[in-house]
């Protein structure tokens, strides 16, 4: 009965977003390919977080290398989407093995001070390096070329043709991540979160799942990334700031965060909130700030659980 | 020989900001068991005001430094007494997080208040000339940053170590249920602690509006960053790693802009990543508190 009411639901929101691929404008084209890049980062995000209890702040710094190494690959070899997308994850994967070898080293406290400093060494990197990153003006003008497949192309310039593409890179994503949630390595992360130290007696390298999740987790955002550059055809090293690491954060808390769908609903509210807020005022930090301290004080199951605790107490009413 | 000297000075006085900022840190951490993200902003909150203070009330820059890190140790009072009181039960993450939202409130505060672009400082009446040292000149205010830096320290030692107020401090850091039961109101403790170490991240803040030149928003996650690297070198919670831990980066970085300028900032994290290889959980924790 359940796992139908999730298929339905998944079915639903595929057909919607298909509709909305086909039939609206491109502002809200645009504003719902953000939704589904965020989400992907999101989703990614919380199997650090939601998962495997592992609080990061240095996130933004895999999107960042994701879009930076998609941007250079499409400018210095080749501009087939997939190649350069699998260029940014690719480059992703391997930051975050490097940063996440150092990070899982330590847990809580330490782990979040470590990503912190981390993030703002890439951060850095990327604002000095100038040959390379373009320094503070970043790297523009990157173009979508059309995904040939040997025999015909399909082309993703317009932005009602790359949506599509974004749509299908966000369900694979999902279907990837809760294929991941399923799996034994999946339980394993969960048992990490709940005792690490049963499941250190329990036979598992703790240390090695930790880096797992760190690289999967890098990775998607590393894709996010890549789809993002893709969508605005710029980067900037901002793109790597402790201020864009707040993001994932904040969406897995507004949506909820050990549901799987968390992410997703948080990122529809994230992106609505932060357009309608930015039509009032320039100071959107300074409001998202004041909404992650309002969930903290008070909200802590986000939409999505204190949802499902609404309707686990409208079923068990006689 | 001259340029070394220079070098090893100016590394000591750069070192003496990272570490107001990392003894706040630390001692609340030692306490409170809290990571406070928005240290930083103290710092840079303190600057601002002191800046405040000269530019637009008029008074004496040592007035600044008073009035300046008083105001922050008020804010800081409001962030523990109705904020983080309210989370100490709650899972370590959301402390955190707690911390992290103010680092975007403060940062964003600032820039409403004060605009987004850097601002020239003035400089000390007093202390604005410099010093004929080793063949070369060198600002007195610097050297006088080097001897604050140190009395700070021993000021804090002394604190925690020989007066009544400190003994009670290190009881309730050592077992806070104990400590209530003898009498000791834990909750107010926590508050004094956690507003003496905004106040020190605040001086710091304060003392470096002539030092750095240029008030940016930025200065304070520039500073925090740093903080984090010292307190993961020398042990979260120790203060002579926190102060060793700061010399030592200050010394780095500075010896770093000077014969490796392509490195620059990465030498620190290098360093970080190899203590952490070597003794993950620092040099100095668990020898004292």
């Amino acid at each position: 009965m359940n796992r139908y009411r999730t298929y339905i639901a998944a079915v639903l929101v595929l057909c919607v977003l298909v509709g909305i691929g086909l039939f609206s404008s491109r502002f809200v084209l645009y504003l719902t390919m953000r939704v589904m890049i965020l989400s992907i980062f999101a989703m990614g995000y919380n199997i650090l977080f939601g998962r495997t209890g592992l609080l990061s702040f240095g996130h933004a710094a895999f999107y960042a290398v994701g879009a930076y190494g998609t941007a250079l690959c499409s400018m210095h070899l080749h501009t087939h989407p997939l190649l350069v997308i699998l260029a940014g994850a690719a480059a992703a994967a391997l930051f975050a093995v490097i940063i996440g070898f150092f990070c899982v080293r330590h847990t809580e406290i330490y782990f979040a001070m470590l990503t912190l400093a981390f993030g703002m060494l890439v951060f850095s990197l990327m604002w000095n390096w100038r040959t390379v990153t373009g320094g503070d003006d970043g790297l523009s003008g990157i173009v979508r070329g059309s995904i040939s497949l040997g025999f015909f192309a399909i082309p993703i310039m317009k932005d009602s043709q790359y949506y599509f593409f974004v749509l299908f890179c966000f369900a694979v994503s999902v279907l990837l991540i809760h294929r991941i949630y399923q799996s034994p390595f999946g339980l394993i992360l969960a048992g990490i979160r709940e005792n690490h130290i049963r499941t250190e007696f329990a036979g598992l390298g703790v240390k090695r799942y930790r880096l797992a999740a760190f690289v999967v987790s890098g990775t998607f955002a590393g894709l996010a990334g890549s789809l993002g550059l893709l969508l605005e055809s710029n980067v900037t090293p901002f793109a790597a700031h402790w201020s864009h690491s707040a993001e994932p954060v904040l969406v897995s808390l507004m949506g909820g965060l050990e549901t799987f769908s968390g992410p997703i609903v948080g990122s529809v509210l994230f992106v609505v909130l932060r357009e309608l807020i930015e039509r009032f005022t320039h100071n959107w930090m300074l409001w998202f700030g004041l909404i992650l301290l309002a969930i903290i004080m008070g909200f802590r199951g986000g939409v999505v659980g204190a949802t499902s605790v609404l309707l686990k107490r409208f079923s068990e009413r006689p | 020989m001259e340029s070394f000297v220079h070098v090893c000075l100016a590394g000591i006085s750069a070192g003496m900001f990272i570490w107001l900022v990392a003894s706040g840190l630390t001692l609340i951490f030692g306490v409170l068991r809290v990571l406070n993200f928005a240290h930083g902003s103290f710092y840079m909150l303190g600057a601002y005001l002191c800046y405040t203070c000269l530019r637009f009330l008029g008074i004496d820059f040592w007035l600044g430094v008073i009035v300046g890190p008083l105001a922050v140790c008020v804010v800081g009072y409001v962030m523990e007494r109705f904020l983080l009181r309210r989370v100490y039960d709650l899972e370590l993450p959301y402390q955190l997080l707690l911390t992290f939202s103010m680092v975007l409130i403060f940062d964003e505060l600032v820039k409403i208040i004060w605009g987004a672009g850097s601002i020239g400082s003035p400089s000390v009446p007093g202390l604005s000339g410099s010093l004929m040292i080793a063949g070369r000149n060198f600002p007195v205010y610097n050297l006088f940053i080097m001897i604050v830096g140190p009395l700070v320290a021993v000021g804090l030692w002394a604190f925690l170590e020989r007066s009544w107020w400190g003994k009670i401090i290190r009881a309730a850091a050592s077992d806070r249920e104990m400590a209530a039961a003898i009498g000791v109101k834990v909750p107010s403790l926590y508050t004094a602690v956690f507003v003496i170490g905004a106040w020190l991240s605040a001086v710091g803040g304060a003392l470096a509006v002539p030092y750095v030149g240029l008030l940016t928003t930025g200065m304070g996650e520039a500073i925090i960053i740093n903080a984090f690297v010292v307190v993961v070198i020398g042990g979260l919670g120790s203060l002579k790693g926190a102060f060793l831990g700061a010399l030592f980066i200050g010394l780095l970085s500075s010896f770093g802009t000077r014969y490796i300028p392509t490195l620059d900032m990465s030498l620190t994290f290098i360093l970080m990543g190899v203590v952490l290889l070597w003794r993950p959980q620092g040099f100095f924790a668990g020898v004292d508190r």
